[in-house]
């Protein structure tokens, strides 16, 4: 359907087909500018602000984590150029293969991965670790819209249904196994936002939101009463601290009373290099999880209101990309990368604001972490692709 | 696009808007509206006080010369944090810890607990006064020793050993009763404050501020790299300046350690009540007190109920004081008009009344005298006759209540005893409860007349009733501050406590009694001519000589000089030393050489001066 349209625009040559400007040809028209200014300047943002809360982490290297930091910034906006100007189309072709190597990259881990803090995630590789289920946060959502267009016609909406929860909660379920809470819920909301944009029923939801009530039920209740719990100790206990705060250092309701303690000493304008809660330990995980935290207590409400404005930038570009795309998969790939960031910028921020569990969720382009950055810039990649399709689809030419 | 993917889309959208919305209240709420309050909480995070000891005054005698300073000592000192984690690890430097300071593990494990209830983040001392060589081994092995830290504290030195030990006192740790008690109030455990003497008397201005340190932590409570924040220096106690005479002090402990025995003495200045010397016997090494006591220690400071040497018997003292009290018989009767000066009584030896038979000390007959003679010789029989002739009007109780006896003088010391003045209702009263044989009687005033019987007192006491006639009636109030200065020596305050009370005493009567006490030190035939004939210096002086039941004579001497107008008073007794010109009037001597020779070679008494 598409192919005709373009080709009938096609027919009808522009009247001066001047020689395309270098901005043309890098394709810089076609994509969203105000999409790629919120990414870059979060990236930004989070580099400035490593640069000056990591001076003392890493003894003699004060800039250990901006000089990485920045590398995998590079990396991933020029993985973001180069997708934005691959047609994501191909993508629904390679559905398989993407689901394959998502199942079997989030599998490997448990083989080759390196061990931290009790769990295997990641592989290390010469100049830095890869954590695989990050990426195959953008992986799922590329492999299962394609899935849902192409299963659209086939058997019945409740087989539909359960077979696209099947397909996402299968590598959720590996992640989960890692073990790694976060990232797993991570994949479930991406999984359900594919299917709602997907036109799963409503009664369906209800159904599965039923469900997920008693799975809640039985994990945080049942389970450890009858003495097989399924949740590790220290996860059930991130999950449920945030509703009573602790004294305990080691506990996990004090770090998320500390980083409030933080956010709110920060006051209008923050406290700059007077920062104490997060420069002297008091906030654990600085960089990565609670990096909140720092922008909170260093920049104030006005910094961390900035930060926030630009998610709200960053999201709306996405859900109006949703709206743009040119074709039925477009608008699930976008739909389910804006719910990817929200919920992991919700659960993130509420997790430092003390109103969300601690989960472990790091904090899209902000934290510190090569795997995340270059995975949600690659998904920003795949929104301009999208973006960039739709214009020039409206255009009526191919760029090349 | 569909109309239902529309309407799914736009409530995506309005999902996103309330989750931004639930954000941004929340930040707002966080950092604008309650931000004060969390900046309070951050702020009391980061910082922990430890607080820096000050060091005390010093105790000076009255020309300035150091009778307590402060010497550094080297504490060990462990911080728990710095502890191994491991319980085996940490339980093997706990024991090699135990070990090197001649503790036990069980001992070690008790002073941390106690330490860290009473002070959570403060280092825990082990053993103070550790030797170089032990704290050189702990710097040589530190990696074994994690967590040990020698630290600098101020420990009190004593230069002149035991002198003065019963005025000093010694500083130990404020203990949980004091700690309630108002004077000590913002005073912390572990605080170190004077436990008696005039370390205790005089505490707030020896004991200095505590200066405070704070420093910022991390969580872990772990001192940052430049963490050292406004810090308040400690400020120094001032120095305490006593009315002691040291050369004086000396004498009187020397006096009293010659004879051997126990017994005490006060040197006072008859009209200020500044209090020269003030010293019993046996005595102790107050520098014990720094330290842990050992058993023996504690066995001859505590146990030994015959020596007691903590007891200053000069101000503690339970005793009769023999033939000294026939000052305040005199006074007594001079002033109820029993006698005149020149009644006279007949001494035959002995006096008998309701069957009972009182007689002279050494059988001695004097036959008939007037108040100085019996004064000079110490008749006995003529105080009989005067205690009889009182024994129901109470004028003697009366006499001997406004001169001070059996009540508190006011001395600035802690420990003083009231003792006891046997009065017509006491004993009456105990009679009525059963707890005497008889009412009271002739006899008993008989005894109280010579300072027999009932009657308890002390040196001191005596001292301000013999001071108070010597005076001209001023009941003063003895002390031992005499000023507090700073440390750059100005004064900061000046103790002149105010006399207890005012009594009339006439010209004449005074004149009397101090003829008949001079007379008795220093005319032939005088009860311490002996000891006092030679001496240059015009005295008046009265010996004694108690009954104690079960002991051997009490010996008592109180001496006035110079003779006519007083400036000091000396009031001597030792315990079993026998007539009171055998032991009490020898030491009584050897303090006033000292006092008088002190004055001779320096300038001129503070009465003279007026040249020719």
């Amino acid at each position: 359907m598409m192919m005709y349209a373009t080709r009938t625009r096609r027919a009808r040559p522009e009247p001066f087909a001047l020689r395309p400007g270098i901005a043309e040809r890098l394709g810089l028209p076609y994509m969203d500018a105000a999409l790629g200014l919120a990414a870059v300047g979060l990236v930004a943002f989070s580099i400035f602000t490593l640069g000056q809360a990591t001076l003392h982490d890493v003894p003699g290297s004060p800039h250990y984590f901006v000089d990485r930091q920045v590398t995998y910034a590079v990396l991933g906006l020029l993985g973001m150029y180069l997708l934005a100007r691959l047609d994501y189309s191909r993508f629904r072709e390679l559905r398989v293969g993407i689901y394959t190597f998502l199942c079997a990259s989030v599998s490997l881990v448990f083989v080759f991965g390196v061990a931290a803090r009790g769990s295997r995630r990641s592989f290390e590789l010469p100049f830095f670790s890869f954590q695989p289920s990050e990426l195959g946060k953008v992986l799922l959502v590329l492999a299962l819209a394609g899935f849902v267009i192409d299963g659209a016609r086939r058997g019945s909406a409740r087989q539909r249904t359960v077979r696209y929860l099947c397909l996402g909660l299968a590598p959720a379920a590996l992640v989960f196994l890692q073990p790694d809470l976060g990232t797993a819920l991570v994949y479930v909301a991406i999984t359900l936002a594919v299917m709602y944009v997907g036109g799963v029923r409503w009664t369906h939801f209800a159904a599965i939101g039923a469900v997920l009530a008693a799975i809640i039920a039985i994990v945080l209740v049942v389970a450890p009463a009858i003495g097989t719990p399924v949740l590790k100790g220290y996860q059930e206990q991130r999950l449920t601290s945030f509703l009573h705060p602790s004294a305990d250092p080691a506990d996990a309701a004090y770090q998320q009373n500390q980083a409030k303690i933080a956010i709110g000493s920060g006051e209008k304008t923050g406290r700059g290099d007077r920062a104490t809660q997060t420069r002297l330990d008091f906030v654990p995980e600085r960089h990565t999880d609670f990096i909140f935290a720092v922008i909170g207590e260093r920049y104030g409400f006005v910094g961390a209101a900035l930060v926030l404005s630009l998610y709200a930038l960053l999201i709306w570009r996405a859900l109006r990309i949703v709206t743009l795309s040119k074709n039925s998969y477009g608008t699930l790939v976008a739909g389910g990368i804006a719910a990817m960031l929200l919920f992991q910028v919700f659960v993130n921020v509420g997790m430092n604001l003390g109103i969300m569990p601690i989960t472990g969720i790091p904090l899209p382009l902000l934290s510190y972490g090569g795997s995340s950055v270059l995975a949600t810039l690659l998904a920003v990649g795949v929104l301009q692709s999208i973006h960039m399709q739709a214009r020039l689809s409206q255009k009526g030419r191919f760029a090349w | 696009m569909s109309n239902r993917l529309a309407l799914r889309i736009a409530l995506f959208g309005g999902v996103a808007l309330a989750l931004f919305g639930v954000l941004f209240f929340r930040l707002w709420l966080l950092e604008v509206l309650n931000g004060d309050k969390y900046l309070a909480e951050a702020n009391n995070n980061r910082t922990r006080e430890f607080r820096v000891s000050a060091p005390r005054g010093d105790v000076l005698d009255r020309s300035g010369r150091v009778l307590v300073d402060n010497r550094t000592s080297l504490a060990l000192q462990l911080n728990p944090r710095k502890l191994p984690q491991q319980p085996a690890r940490r339980r093997r430097e706990l024991a090699q810890l135990a070990d090197l300071t001649h503790s036990s593990l069980r001992r070690v494990r008790k002073l941390m607990h106690e330490q860290q209830l009473a002070a959570p983040s403060a280092p825990v001392t082990l053993r103070r006064d550790v030797g170089h060589y032990l704290v050189y081994y702990l710097e040589e092995n530190r990696d074994r020793f994690p967590g040990v830290e020698v630290q600098r504290v101020f420990v009190r030195r004593y230069p002149h050993g035991t002198l003065a030990a019963h005025l000093l006192g010694n500083v130990g740790e404020v203990t949980e009763e004091q700690l309630k008690e108002l004077r000590f109030r913002g005073l912390q455990p572990g605080d170190e404050i004077g436990q008696d003497g005039v370390e205790d008397t005089y505490d707030r201005f020896l004991r200095g501020r505590p200066g405070v340190t704070r420093i910022q932590v991390d969580a872990f409570g772990q001192p940052t790299r430049n963490g050292r924040l406004v810090s308040k220096q400690p400020v120094p106690g001032h120095n305490l300046k006593l009315s002691i005479d040291s050369a004086v002090q000396e004498a009187g402990e020397a006096a009293l350690a010659g004879r051997g025995l126990p017994g005490g003495f006060v040197t006072m200045n008859v009209n200020s009540g500044e209090v020269l010397g003030l010293g019993s016997f046996p005595t102790f090494d107050p520098s014990v007190f720094t330290k842990p006591l050992t058993q023996s220690q504690v066995n001859a400071l505590y146990r030994d109920p015959v020596a007691a040497p903590l007891t200053n018997r000069a101000i503690a003292g339970l005793y009769p004081t023999g033939s000294t009290y026939k000052l305040i018989t005199a006074m007594a009767a001079l002033n109820s008009g029993v006698i005149t000066r020149d009644t006279p009584i007949f001494d035959g030896g002995s006096l008998t009344v309701g069957g009972q038979s009182f007689q002279n000390a050494g059988g001695a007959a004097y036959g008939t005298l007037t108040l100085v003679p019996a004064l000079q010789v110490s008749s006995d029989v003529f105080f009989y006759t005067l205690g009889l002739d009182m024994w129901d009007t109470g004028a003697l109780q009366r006499w001997s209540h406004m001169l001070g006896i059996g009540r508190p003088t006011g001395l600035d010391l802690p420990g003083a005893a009231a003792g006891l003045l046997p009065t017509r209702s006491w004993r009456d009263r105990l009679y009525a409860a059963g707890e005497t044989e008889r009412p009271w009687s002739a006899g008993d005033n008989i005894q109280l007349a010579t300072g027999q019987g009932d009657l308890q007192t002390n040196p001191l006491q005596m001292a301000v009733a013999y001071a108070a006639v010597a005076n001209g009636g001023t009941v003063v109030t003895p002390h031992i501050g005499l000023e507090v200065d700073d440390a750059a020596g100005r004064v900061v305050r000046e103790f002149e406590p105010k006399a207890r009370r005012d009594v009339h005493v006439d010209a004449g009567y005074r004149a009397a009694i101090l003829e008949g006490l001079h007379e008795a030190a220093q005319a032939p035939g005088g009860t311490s001519y002996a000891v006092f004939g030679g001496f240059p210096v015009p005295v008046a002086g009265k010996t004694g000589t108690a009954q104690r039941v079960g002991h051997a004579d009490q010996s008592w001497y109180i001496v006035l000089a110079p003779y006519p107008n007083p400036r000091i008073v000396t009031a001597v007794t030792i315990e079993e030393g026998g007539f009171g010109a055998e032991s009490a009037a020898p030491a009584a001597l050897q303090i006033l050489e000292a006092y008088f020779d002190k004055r001779s070679s320096g300038e001129s008494g503070p009465n003279g001066g007026s040249p020719g």
